[in-house]
């Protein structure tokens, strides 16, 4: 087979069903592996840009600028509904890669691989390449949190949001991390989703008291230490050649 | 109050009920809005813009979902539809299509490492680059890489298919990676 496709490579990094072929081929490609990599580090540095303060009375103010111009009843209820309507989905970019990931790690455990098969190398391979960017992304929101200053309240809505969707994924991955025999990444994982779930349910706006709460207890677990240290573990096994191609050579 | 409890008081005509919603979502959805158009009065536009639209779709609100990503859709659409009117309104005012001239005109990357190794920098090549994508480019991979929805979501919120939202995003990822690269490669050698 031919090196993957640029195009394909990203449907990987993002975990948007990228084919067994292109999969299989990158899990025993060197020069693949180093592209996806760099793919890897380039989006990563790509961060969202800083939405300006809001105040904490933010939505009051649109609430008052809203108001007027609304009218007077809502739209009411129709008994009919459109066929076709399909309801939102729940699940969130992350928590639907994480639980594709696992669900096809589990399976392919249990059953006989579907044609084209993926092995259980390339498996464990996608398995690390998504954990690994769960990790780089829990980082760089406990990274905003723990650098943030503690002078004056703080807006968090969109950490809070992020950290909703980080749980969910971070939970799969802990279970499947436990099944796996992966008990150190278990246990990394479990302490993160301590703090993802406090964060998650917390306030949209920390006071300076909570905020430096937050950061004492971050620290007091070394937290983002052992993540930096488990996530670049990960990629060392992600970079590190497949047993299979060990034995070819 | 819960948010569907009060999604059904304000179906019922009670203001009060949509208020709490308003107050509880402003903040994620001005986030959301000023990623997507990367202007603070246009993402304050979009945020009334929603509500507005949730307010006459209350009677659309599926009650097996979630509010919080129900008025995110619907934000996430307003910010798409206030990108493309701009973009269009950009065309007839000087005849420039976004999408081409656009990136035809942004100056080409900085070749200094030291500068580009900024933080700052990195961050004013992504802005570069957001800006020298189309509506629908720019909108596609906002949701996907910095808000991590799902193909099936961007597609609804953007009204498109998946393929089309796949490429969408690839282009978008193009833009970006032709800036960012040089950068991440002179900080990684450096």
């Amino acid at each position: 087979m031919n090196h993957v496709s640029d195009d394909e490579l990203v449907f990987l990094h993002y975990g948007d069903g990228p084919s067994p072929e292109s999969a299989e081929h990158v899990e025993g490609c060197a020069e693949c592996r180093t592209r996806l990599r760099a793919l890897g580090d380039e989006l990563g540095a790509a961060l969202a840009p800083s939405a300006p303060p809001r105040p904490a009375d933010y939505g009051a103010q649109v609430w008052a600028r809203l108001e007027p111009r609304l009218p007077a009843e809502p739209a009411r209820a129709r008994v009919l509904r459109p066929f076709g309507r399909r309801p939102w989905r729940k699940l969130t970019g992350l928590a639907a890669l994480a639980a594709a990931l696992v669900v096809a790690f589990l399976l392919g455990q249990r059953f006989p691989a579907p044609s084209p098969p993926i092995s259980a190398e390339v498996r464990e391979r996608i398995l690390l390449v998504a954990v690994g960017n769960h990790l780089e992304r829990s980082q760089m929101i406990l990274v905003e949190l723990a650098n943030a200053p503690t002078d004056v309240p703080l807006d968090v809505s969109a950490e809070r949001a992020s950290a909703d969707v980080l749980v969910s994924a971070n939970r799969l991955y802990r279970q499947t991390a436990l099944r796996s025999g992966e008990t150190a990444l278990a246990a990394v994982l479990e302490e993160l989703e301590r703090v993802l779930i406090e964060v998650a349910a917390g306030p949209e706006h920390l006071s300076p008291a909570d905020l430096g709460e937050l950061q004492r207890r971050i620290e007091a677990r070394g937290l983002l230490f052992k993540i930096r240290v488990v996530g670049s573990q990960v990629r060392e096994r992600e970079k590190a050649p497949p047993p299979s191609a060990a034995r070819a050579s | 109050m819960e948010d569907a409890a009060a999604v059904a008081k304000a179906r019922a005509g009670d203001r009060e009920a949509f208020r709490l919603l308003v107050e509880r979502h402003s903040h994620v959805l001005f986030r959301l809005a000023y990623r997507m158009t990367g202007n603070e009065h246009d993402a304050e536009d979009v945020v009334q813009e929603a509500f507005i639209k949730a307010y006459r779709s209350l009677d659309r609100f599926e009650e097996r979902s979630e509010v919080g990503s129900w008025l995110f859709r619907i934000a996430s659409n307003c910010a798409f539809d206030l990108l493309r009117s701009r973009q269009r309104r950009e065309r007839l005012v000087d005849g420039r299509e976004p999408e081409e001239d656009a990136f035809a005109r942004t100056p080409s990357t900085d070749p200094d490492p030291e500068r580009l190794a900024a933080s700052a920098d990195v961050r004013r090549k992504v802005d570069v680059a957001l800006a020298r994508m189309s509506a629908r480019e720019r909108s596609a991979f906002v949701l996907r890489h910095f808000e991590g929805r799902s193909l099936d979501e961007i597609g609804h919120a953007l009204g498109m298919d998946v393929n089309a939202t796949k490429q969408s995003i690839l282009r978008a990822v193009r833009k970006v990676r032709q800036v960012l690269a040089p950068v991440v490669e002179s900080g990684a050698a450096s």
